[in-house]
């Protein structure tokens, strides 16, 4: 066991785990943070994805030794108020079936937005195929992320 | 108006006790009405709810809690079906608060996620539950006026007399809670539906999209040991020893027990109990056999040519014997698909806390009155000492038809009595799977004058074969020499129900056989079906499981929204139609070309459902099951090798992603008939729509699923 101080969603947190504990883990059992999901634990599903310095990560596949001062925001940190335009347009679209992967797809949709404000069709597709969505909301998705693109 | 009077089953409208939905719920928090596209009632905080009945409680602040019975798994019924309810009770969708109900056998009818039947078999109840409601508010007001409650009018929560004077819902709450319960109630006419056929955002998007606790694994109590469990390596073995002395030295690992041949780890901690589990050293014997998937193949194909028992026939309709020696020609083809996982993205988990005085369970079920009572059976207790909390679900296709987790959750907690959530790993979840059975189809039709007059389906089959009345389906009925045979090899692999049980393959055998016909007969595929479904109207063979014009509608709808054989250039359709739980179904797929291999593109489908509750859902539902029925055909590929599964994860199991999945368009017949189902139905049709596709862009047809096992398919 060690100490480690990660900063998540803004705040600092002190907690004391094995250095091979996936930030995955350390959101959902020791911060309750259980917005981030687990669904294959090898980086393969995308479910469990969140930013790190605003980049979309696996956190499943990210030791929480690796971290160091670098900020890990996950769904819950994504916005105050519910309102980043993803989320608005997930809400518009009604987007989910299951839900169980929209947390990593909406990660990942905002750090696609943010490095490709304008995505065409391709982009998307691309940008997105590491997010699986068993329930196949895929349509849905594609089209909330044009919407989101919009209003940016 | 047409006015509806149905008795109702007293039984289910009795108000409830305290006990049983939280009674008098004082001081409940206030929520935000949660229909994302229309405007937001301000209300002010409830001080006081009255329950009308185990559906409803009315607040004095006109707040309408609604309790959705049924196990809400992705298919929308936590909105849709309180929507019903809300319809009835005649109040805004915007005042209502959707709460997902407790296991309550008394006050609600088969809470089960399963078989598309939610809505179907729950429509009448919960229109029942509404009308029960706004009656007892009616008479209340009538009461209160001193008039006959027949002249008063009820519109979006609000009570009118002749003279105009108005009583709000909430004004007559608490009178309305004692009032008799009435012997009959109106329904509404559908046409004059507000709620019900208008699009209504899905209850739970705050919290989905704000990552709140909702699912099975983000139950956290109080004391709660994390399991990660170590179960046989192979189908065939068992536990002979094991060495834990690694496991203990893991930080966080507290405990390890041994339970019906698997082993369990205990942590604080998710992570740490699945390292623990990795580090476990355990020895397995063989305890049966220890199959491999050729000696499946192999078996299968040998059924498929047995001879069946003359009396064991699944149906039997005339001689198709005579008739095939009559034929000018015959038809036969073989068709195989493998075992399939679930692959919910959720794995399976679920919380126990066995105690001498009850045992507490919570978690994503699709079956919780079952479960209750296995429960009960296999710890000896009381079913009412035992409960079962409903979590949205991660998905379940099946899979949480099965409490075997509930189950596992509960030894556990029982053998170190401490509340528990098992958490099976992507690796426990793909391989002790109850999989969708290898099945193969051989299906064999007598041709004369270019038409078929005999037909014969036999189904080989792992363990389990076609069930209740799928022999009746489609062609059955439209020919008077018709044959369905069963055989099946028993296999300790455990297999179960997946997504459209049988259907989800035999549609594709079919469809793709009679697209064979039409090319061989030189018919439009079709104008071949519809022959067929007239063949059937007149009564040609005894009768099936379907309704002929319906089927024929959706047929037709599908042609015109696709613009069936219209020339496009570069684009090749493939047409299947296929009718399972009680919905009626047609899909165009489109194919292109590239870099000489075909690609999938677009899926047009028609679909008659009755009416359709809530169409942005439906809409949803209806895309889901298609893409997911393409990306199984497609890719889907589960074996065993020794009686270990191929794959365990995803890095080498392959689900359809975003690139491969085409734009799906959806129309739904317009009707004003009863629902019927729709989480499953557009799946069985899309594998064979697409082969058929592909079979028209490059002359090459497809009689093994995945597809992407035959070279000429695009990866």
């Amino acid at each position: 066991m060690a100490l480690f101080n990660i900063t998540v969603n803004g705040s600092s947190h002190e907690i004391d785990v094995d250095p091979d504990t996936p930030i995955l883990w350390v959101l959902r059992d020791h911060l309750h943070l259980v917005g981030t999901k687990y669904g294959c634990g090898i980086a393969q599903c995308g479910a469990c994805t969140v930013h790190l310095n605003g980049a979309a990560v696996r956190s499943c596949s990210i030791p929480v030794n690796n971290i160091g001062n670098n900020k890990i925001t996950t769904i819950e940190g994504l916005s105050e108020k519910a309102n980043h335009a993803v989320q608005n347009a997930w809400r518009e679209h009604d987007v989910p079936q299951c839900g169980y992967c929209q947390a990593g797809q909406i990660m990942n949709a905002t750090a696609l937005l943010s490095q490709n404000p304008n995505p065409s069709d391709q982009d998307i597709e691309n940008g997105m195929s590491g997010n699986i969505c068993r329930c196949c909301t895929y349509n849905k998705i594609k089209a909330a992320i044009k919407t989101a693109a919009k209003n940016v | 108006m047409t006015l509806i009077k149905t008795k109702h089953n007293r039984r289910s409208f009795l108000k409830v006790s305290a006990a049983s939905t939280g009674g008098l719920m004082i001081g409940f928090s206030w929520v935000v009405s949660c229909n994302p596209v229309s405007e937001v009632t301000e209300h002010k905080p409830p001080s006081e709810w009255f329950d009308i009945n185990a559906f409803l409680s009315i607040a004095d602040n006109g707040q309408v809690t609604v309790m959705s019975p049924n196990p809400e798994i992705g298919q929308n019924v936590k909105t849709s079906m309180p929507m019903i309810v809300a319809e009835e009770l005649d109040v805004n969708w915007e005042d209502v608060i959707v709460k997902q109900a407790a296991l309550n056998t008394d006050a609600f009818t088969r809470q089960v996620a399963g078989g598309s039947q939610s809505i179907r078999k729950g429509w009448n109840g919960l229109r029942m539950a509404g009308a029960t409601a706004r009656k007892m508010l009616v008479n209340a007001a009538a009461k209160q006026w001193n008039v006959n409650p027949d002249v008063l009018k009820t519109e979006n929560g609000v009570i009118t007399r002749p003279d105009g004077k108005k009583l709000s819902y909430a004004e007559v709450a608490s009178s309305a809670a004692g009032m008799e319960i009435p012997d009959e109630v109106e329904l509404k006419d559908p046409e004059n539906f507000k709620i019900v056929g208008t699009s209504r955002g899905n209850v739970d998007i705050e919290s989905i999209i704000t990552g709140k606790p909702l699912f099975g694994i983000d139950t956290k109590r109080e004391g709660m040991q994390y399991a990660v469990v170590l179960r046989p390596p192979a189908f065939g073995m068992k536990l002979k020893s094991f060495d834990d002395t690694k496991t203990k030295t893991i930080n966080g690992v507290s405990q390890v027990v041994e339970f019906d041949n698997k082993i369990a780890v205990l942590a604080n901690s998710t992570w740490a109990a699945m390292k623990g589990q990795k580090a476990l050293e355990a020895k397995w014997q063989t305890d049966g056999n220890l199959e491999d998937s050729d000696f499946h193949d192999r078996t299968l194909l040998a059924l498929l040519n047995k001879k069946a028992d003359t009396d064991s026939h699944a149906r039997k309709d005339g001689e198709v014997e005579n008739k095939f020696k009559e034929a000018d020609e015959i038809v036969e083809r073989t068709y195989e698909a493998p075992f399939l996982p679930h692959n919910c993205l959720e794995p399976m988990n679920f919380f126990a806390d066995v105690t001498d005085e009850k045992i507490d369970l919570y978690g994503p079920i699709q079956t919780p009155a079952g479960t209750r009572r296995r429960i009960a059976k296999e710890f000896e207790r009381d079913e009412s000492e035992i409960s079962v909390g409903m979590s949205r679900m991660g998905g379940g296709f099946g899979r949480r038809l099965y409490g075997d987790f509930a189950v596992e959750a509960a030894k556990i907690s029982d053998k170190i009595r401490k509340p528990v959530q098992v958490m099976f790993s992507r690796e426990n979840d793909m391989t002790a799977g109850i999989y969708r059975p290898a099945t193969k189809y051989k299906i064999k039709a007598g041709l004369k004058e270019g038409k078929i007059t005999s037909y014969q389906l036999i189904e080989a089959a792992i363990n389990n074969n076609m069930y209740g009345r799928l022999p009746n389906n489609f062609p059955a009925g439209a020919l008077a020499d018709y044959q369905v045979d069963n055989h099946r090899y028993e296999s300790n692999i455990s297999t179960g129900a997946w997504r459209a049980p049988y259907t989800n393959f035999l549609a594709f055998a079919e469809q793709t056989f009679l697209d064979e016909i039409a090319t061989l007969t030189n018919t439009d595929p079709l104008e071949l079906r519809i022959q067929l479904l007239k063949q059937a109207k007149k009564g040609v063979g005894p009768e099936g499981n379907y309704d002929p014009d319906k089927f024929i509608g959706v047929i037709k709808l599908a042609a015109d929204k696709a613009g069936w054989r219209k020339n496009k250039d570069g684009i090749f359709q493939g047409f299947s139609a296929y009718y399972s739980h009680n919905t009626y179904v047609a899909e165009v797929a489109e194919v292109i070309m590239e870099k000489n291999r075909p690609k999938v593109t677009k899926m047009t489908v028609a679909i008659d459902c009755g009416i359709v509750v809530n169409p942005i859902a439906a809409i949803n539902q209806a895309k889901g099951g298609v893409i997911d029925g393409i990306g199984h055909a497609m890719y889907g590929d589960f074996g065993f090798t020794q009686g270990t599964p191929h794959a365990s994860n995803f890095d080498r199991y392959r689900l359809i992603r975003m690139p491969e999945a085409p734009e799906v368009d959806i129309h739904f017949v317009e009707s004003f008939n009863a629902p019927t189902g729709l989480g499953e139905p557009t799946l069985p049709p899309a594998g064979g729509a697409l082969a058929n596709a592909i079979y028209a862009a490059t002359g090459k047809r497809l009689y093994k699923q995945p597809f992407i096992k035959q070279d000429f398919v695009l990866e």
